[in-house]
């Protein structure tokens, strides 16, 4: 085993780094755009003067005037006070899934043949894109046991939407859009599947866990009826709990007349384990961006592919991807007269879909069902550590385990000591870590900490990580203030005025805003 | 029976690793884990799907023969590229590559400000940028691209105004229509086709003005529009909208934003657009990235779905530190009862075209403009030249996209696409289905990697076809 090391003597790089606006003189330059040359020049004159008064811009943009070397250090200095997956052991981002990026992946998709590529080329000169689309398709209804996927929405949250506009595409179809108007969803999904299908127009009903923390069966029954459109839900939810009674949920909804929707958030576990399909499920997504191996670039781009049985398909956003049996040869299908129509230019987020077919055929079927097990193993390893952590621990679903995820309590400690979670997320930093997911909003479990620990983190990772764990936790009591302050050697410190940024006359998101109303400028 | 795989990704799948885990957690095997799981609920049979390829050279080769497919695979550095449409050609500096490839930026989430501080500021600084292009205070984190940003305009701007029934122009791109009409159906059910000039492609202000009522929430219009127009009219316009109670949301082209009006100063009240021409590889169409922008007033700011990064103070003096504005009204937040959805979306793009920005200051997107308009004005005369083509097939200004109509050659655009891609061409985009009133035309368009040999290339080769 290789060394343990929790890095008491960390320091990120802190380069007090000013504004590229600040950096501005008037006339400097970080690069020349290519000129038309004197023939053109000299034949069309200056064609933007001879736009009409009020077209034509009549002052350049105030953007920064730098020189490269210094934009190339600017934007190298902020890169450094930022940390990502590939850097540390990002194991803290409880249900994103935060697992290595593989380099190759990235000179892949730099190869002029795919980043040069425009989506409204002959399909017989993308050929090989084309391939990729339709077997990570292959692969996704392998995985999932469903009919059809489209790869094309950028998110999970929008491949919950896709779903939400296809349910409605079917009951409207079915004359009983209006009657059919609620979708139910668990407190413990992800606020996309409320939030998602509500933007698609559905009343949202959300269940409240049970007082073990499964999700309520009967509380689901008491709400069905013939208003009900559909239910989306995640399992295992982001508390890390398996619902064993997934498929009963589905007959109810079913039974109903509504449609069941698997937001596999957290599929990570699950592949090659359990299928949507099994369960009952009529569609679902998975976050690419997690699952797969592709960057998650700071929140995107990412895929949300999202998967359907076939009674749903024709419904899908167009163009399809299809491979004409005869020929071999693929195509793009924009005659759907039933598609919801297009939900994302062209052909979605082409990046995330080579590389997640890359990572897919490296790993292979068993590499898929490793990273699963990993993932259940590493997390259920990561709690047995946690169990050292004074005061720490994770309600609900007594003597259960979790699969790949926990949502832990800082409760006891927080009763104690004052200290609470958003401090200990905060202080974890100062030790060569992210601060870790608390949880999304409300916080039904109090000063939640939720941890995600996948199949690309090492024992040591883990060690490490749990042992800062212990330490920030013993200094709760020994030491509350250096936790309360925190961070002390991050990039930045902790913010000093919070309601600033509910504040309509402090809040500034740009430069010239914040020059105006802070600086008075 | 094979040994176990050890996995280069996976560095606990070692056999005396994964036994050591085991014996810790007390259990014979992770069956004892997924037991969890239901048994009539598990998956008894092996996944059948491709692979392994467990060498990343031979990943790296099979990748590498996918795309050039025995020779038949094609790009637009390869092939000479005039195609647009919201996905296009421009230069991306060595500069943005190696910024956007940082792992530290590539692997991260979205983080928290003390920790990912520089990404936070390199948001900023993004926003900002797009800022001073837009003349506008607000700007939000990247959403997925144009499509999705037009129809988040939309349901911004019926919140605004309590209504909700849609105009827009009739020059503005389908697929970005669909997206709208599917994206805001349940606020916005309704939307009606603004005409425009037959001859000069410009909006018809009578029908505008003859369709504005106190029932509709916003009209929707491109500048330059998806078929090339410029718009001269955007003042005239903005009254009328105005008069009626009615917001402006806008589609702009930020590569035409060193030459052409600032939506900001002519008074547009929702701007947004795509960032991929800003230095993001098309990458097949997967380099696109949304914004929105508006004036910064608590009842547009109020309406965003998207997370604002703001600049605000930390305990240390003079530090810049960063927050969420205005978080509540996300639905990371306040689930459905938020505005919209939120959700992983685009935001690596939008650090790239910050840098982007900042390399080319003002002077470079004032040159970028000019320079693209002196190309596009060439190749509409050239081929102007060509018998029965007309080019460009509106009067208006053009920008860097144009219509070239075909049909007075009696051939299909289908048939020349073809034709130009055997002499290493990609024409324009068809539009004889996407816009079947259009007959035979396709939508070309010119950036600043084309040269004039280029440009003379198409127009020999068309000559030969036609």
């Amino acid at each position: 085993m290789g060394i343990v090391k929790v890095r008491k003597n960390y320091h990120q790089a802190r380069w007090d780094e000013p504004m590229i606006f600040e950096m501005s003189t008037p006339g400097v330059r970080g690069i020349i755009p290519p000129a038309p040359g004197k023939e053109i020049a000299d034949k069309v004159g200056d064609v933007a003067a001879g736009l009409p008064e009020g077209v034509k811009r009549k002052s350049p943009p105030a953007l920064p005037e730098v020189d490269q070397k210094h934009v190339l250090s600017h934007y190298l200095h902020l890169s450094q006070e930022t940390l990502g997956s590939n850097v540390h052991p990002d194991l803290s981002q409880g249900t994103c899934t935060m697992k290595y990026n593989p380099r190759i992946n990235e000179d892949l998709t730099l190869d002029p043949r795919f980043a040069y590529s425009h989506p409204w080329q002959d399909d017989e000169t993308i050929q090989g894109i084309l391939h990729m689309y339709w077997t990570f398709e292959q692969i996704l209804k392998e995985v999932s046991g469903l009919d059809r996927f489209t790869l094309q929405p950028g998110g999970g949250a929008h491949g919950a939407f896709t779903a939400a506009s296809i349910i409605r595409a079917y009951h409207r179809e079915r004359g009983e859009l209006e009657q059919r108007n609620e979708v139910i969803t668990t407190m413990f999904s992800h606020p996309c599947d409320a939030a998602s299908p509500a933007t698609a127009g559905f009343k949202i009903v959300t269940l409240m866990p049970k007082e073990d923390g499964y999700p309520d069966l009967d509380a689901l029954k008491a709400v069905v009826g013939p208003q009900t459109a559909a239910i989306f839900i995640t399992n295992p939810e982001d508390t890390g709990i398996y619902n064993p009674n997934v498929d009963k949920f589905v007959d109810v909804v079913h039974d109903a007349g509504g449609v069941c929707y698997n937001d596999q958030a957290n599929g990570n576990v699950l592949m090659g384990i359990a299928r949507t399909r099994d369960a009952g499920f009529d569609l679902c997504h998975f976050n690419v961006h997690k699952t797969f191996g592709t960057p998650h670039g700071g929140s995107g781009p990412g895929t949300g592919a999202m998967g359907c049985r076939d009674e749903f398909a024709r419904f899908l956003p167009y163009p399809t991807v299809e491979k004409d049996e005869k020929t071999g040869k693929y195509y793009l299908d924009y005659d759907r007269p039933d598609s919801i129509g297009k939900i994302k230019g062209f052909l979605g987020s082409a990046g995330v879909i080579f590389r997640a077919y890359a990572w897919a055929v490296m790993m292979g079927p068993d590499g898929l069902r490793e990273t699963a097990e990993m993932s259940a193993l590493n997390n259920n390893y990561f709690l047995e550590l946690l169990k050292e952590v004074p005061d720490l621990y994770w309600p609900y679903a007594e003597g259960h385990r979790r699969l790949e995820e926990a949502r832990c309590s800082w409760e006891r400690l927080t009763e104690k000591t004052g200290v609470g979670t958003d401090d200990i997320l905060r202080r974890v930093g100062d030790f060569g870590l992210q601060h870790y997911w608390s949880s999304h909003h409300p916080w039904v479990v109090p000063e939640p900490m939720t941890l995600e620990p996948c199949e690309t983190f090492s024992v040591e990772d883990l060690e490490e990580y749990a042992q800062v764990l212990q330490i920030v936790a013993r200094e709760a009591y020994d030491d509350p203030e250096t936790v309360k302050n925190a961070p002390h050697k991050c990039a930045a410190h902790k913010r000093a005025a919070e309601e600033e940024l509910d504040d309509p006359a402090k809040w500034a998101t740009t430069w010239k805003a914040y020059k105006r109303k802070i600086l008075k400028d | 029976m094979a040994e176990p795989e050890v996995f280069p990704y996976i560095p606990n799948s070692v056999p005396e690793i994964r036994q050591r885990m085991l014996d810790k957690i007390g259990i014979e095997s992770v069956e004892d884990i997924y037991k969890e799981i239901p048994d009539h609920l598990r998956l008894k049979s092996r996944l059948n799907t491709p692979g392994p390829i467990s060498s990343e050279y031979d990943l790296k080769r099979h990748c590498e023969e996918l795309l050039e497919d025995g020779g038949n695979g094609a790009d637009c550095k390869k092939y000479i590229g005039f195609l647009g449409g919201g996905i296009w050609n421009h230069y991306v500096p060595s500069v943005v590559t190696t910024i956007m490839e940082r792992d530290e930026f590539l692997s991260s989430y979205v983080g928290e400000a003390f920790a990912d501080h520089g990404k936070w500021q390199a948001q900023f600084e993004y926003a900002s940028c797009m800022a001073e292009l837009l003349e506008m205070d607000m700007v939000n984190t990247p959403t997925y691209d144009w499509g999705m940003a037009s129809a988040t305009s939309i349901r911004m701007a019926s919140r605004i105004t309590g209504r909700d029934a849609a105009l827009y122009a009739g020059s503005i791109s389908p697929d970005r229509l669909s997206c709208m009409k599917n994206y805001a159906w349940s606020a916005v059910p309704e939307f009606i086709e603004v005409g425009f000039d037959a001859e000069t492609g410009l909006i018809d202000l009578d029908d505008l003005k003859a369709k504005l009522s106190d029932e509709i929430a916003v009209f929707y219009f491109e500048q330059p529009a998806f078929l090339g127009m410029v718009e001269t009219q955007c003042a005239e316009i903005v009254e009328a909208v105005h008069a009626a109670g009615a917001l402006v949301a806008v589609g702009v082209d930020p590569s035409s934003l060193g030459v052409i009006e600032a939506p900001g100063v002519w008074g547009a009240d929702i701007a947004c657009g795509d960032v991929q021409g800003l230095g993001i590889p098309m990458q097949c169409g997967g380099g696109a990235g949304g914004f929105v922008a508006t004036q910064d007033e608590e009842k547009f700011t109020a309406e965003f779905p998207s997370l604002l990064f703001g600049v605000t103070p930390t305990i240390v003096e003079g530090e810049y530190g960063y927050g969420e504005v205005f978080f509540e009204r996300t639905s990371y937040a306040s689930r459905e009862k938020a505005k919209d959805f939120l959700g992983t979306m685009a935001q690596l793009h939008g650090i790239g075209a910050g840098v982007y920005l900042s390399l080319m200051g003002p002077q470079g997107m004032v040159e970028l403009g000019e320079g693209i308009m002196q190309r596009a004005a060439y190749l509409v005369g050239e081929l102007g030249k060509l018998k029965g083509v007309k080019a460009p097939k509106y009067s208006a200004p053009v920008f860097k996209e144009f219509v070239v109509d075909f049909s007075g050659t009696g051939k299909k655009v289908a048939d020349i696409n073809k034709a130009l891609l055997k002499k290493k061409i990609f024409g324009g985009k068809d539009l004889s289905e996407m816009c079947p009133d259009l007959g035979q035309s396709a939508l070309y368009c010119v950036t600043e990697v084309h040269t004039k040999s280029d440009l003379d290339a198409l127009v020999t080769a068309l000559k030969e076809i036609l």
